[in-house]
């Protein structure tokens, strides 16, 4: 088996709700998500939700983030889904997309599973550009088969957004 | 030829293990990536190269819920991954981007550090050096008067340009 494969992806030709991977294998040791998205919603910036095995339940999400000139950081406790994973939305400058890495280790291991991401959101204007990276929790110990990415507050991902699922295999 | 990403070793530990070493590292590949999935009792984790002690510094932008810091160690004697670790049983994750690793230059890592506890934990993105010019041979992990967890999991892989 290659060490890096890649199981899945979608690259939308229309507009969709919402994207999903179902019946992933259990045949690699992490998983990682590469997300190029924009939203359709009225806005410069959407989160994107992101729900596991279509479970509404112990996700949990530490933040740091740039939004233009100022760094902070928060977190989200006992969350419905994994949040934020900032993206463009449909008031950003035109045909920009925002560039995500989504990475999952030990995926199919019976423990909480750890969560890395980094999300870029760059517009060439004076607002709403983001950086973020978040340590996130799935407080779940059953393998993970699904993933679901829908937007917060648009209504679809606007098309050409792509999603790629790849598995790393150290086997 | 080796592939582009390619396993050069891994461990799962079966019992607690004060330190993980990956020794005789082949200089086959360009850039090394070291992906840990760790518990530990407490006690920050850190890496050194080669067994040196000398020659470490980074510079780091870290979130711990309520506010974002940066911050830098000079002149230090290993490398940390991540300055907290509550000695939780959630598990951890920590990759490291080690760059030109065979060259003749010091040598640069990417950190990125992720420890969310639903209620606590950081997440960090640090930049570190090594300032050696000899090739990268051995990565020791170890956690400041602690040990690894049983469970944890330490993976290094190669990757090739060419």
């Amino acid at each position: 088996m290659a060490t890096y494969t890649l199981i899945s992806s979608n690259v939308l030709s229309s507009s969709a709700a919402s994207v999903t991977f179902s019946a992933i294998p259990a045949t690699y040791t992490d998983l990682v998500l590469r997300i190029s998205a924009r939203s359709d919603n009225a806005d410069y910036n959407e989160n994107m939700l992101i729900t596991i095995n279509s479970t509404s339940a112990n996700y949990s999400t530490t933040y740091l983030r740039a939004i233009g000139s100022t760094a902070s950081s928060g977190r989200n406790s006992s969350t419905s889904s994994l949040n934020p994973v900032y993206v463009d939305a449909n008031t950003a400058t035109s045909n920009t997309f925002s560039s995500t890495e989504v990475y999952i280790p030990s995926y199919i291991v019976s423990q909480s599973k750890p969560i890395s991401g980094f999300t870029t959101v760059e517009n060439n204007s004076a607002t709403s550009n983001i950086i973020s990276a978040t340590a996130s929790l799935w407080g779940n110990s059953a393998a993970i088969t699904t993933l679901n990415f829908a937007p917060v507050y648009g209504t679809n991902w606007l098309s050409t957004s792509s999603f790629y699922l790849y598995g790393i295999s150290n086997a | 030829m080796a592939t582009t990403y390619e396993k050069i070793a891994t461990t799962t530990l079966s019992s607690s293990t004060a330190t993980i070493t990956f020794s005789s590292i082949s200089s086959a590949y360009t850039d090394l990536r070291l992906v840990l999935t760790a518990t530990a009792s407490g006690g920050t984790k850190f890496l050194k190269f080669n067994s040196s002690a000398t020659g470490y510094s980074n510079t780091y932008i870290l979130g711990d819920g309520s506010s974002a810091t940066s911050g830098r160690s000079t002149s230090y004697p290993r490398l940390d991954l991540n300055s907290q670790d509550s000695g939780s049983s959630t598990p951890s994750l920590d990759t490291v981007d080690i760059f030109s690793y065979a060259g003749s230059t010091y040598k640069t890592c990417l950190i990125e550090s992720s420890h969310d506890l639903n209620g606590s934990g950081q997440v960090m993105r640090e930049v570190g050096l090594w300032s050696n010019t000899a090739a990268i041979t051995q990565i020791d992990l170890s956690v400041a008067g602690n040990t690894w967890s049983t469970g944890t999991t330490a993976t290094l892989y190669g990757i090739l340009k060419a």
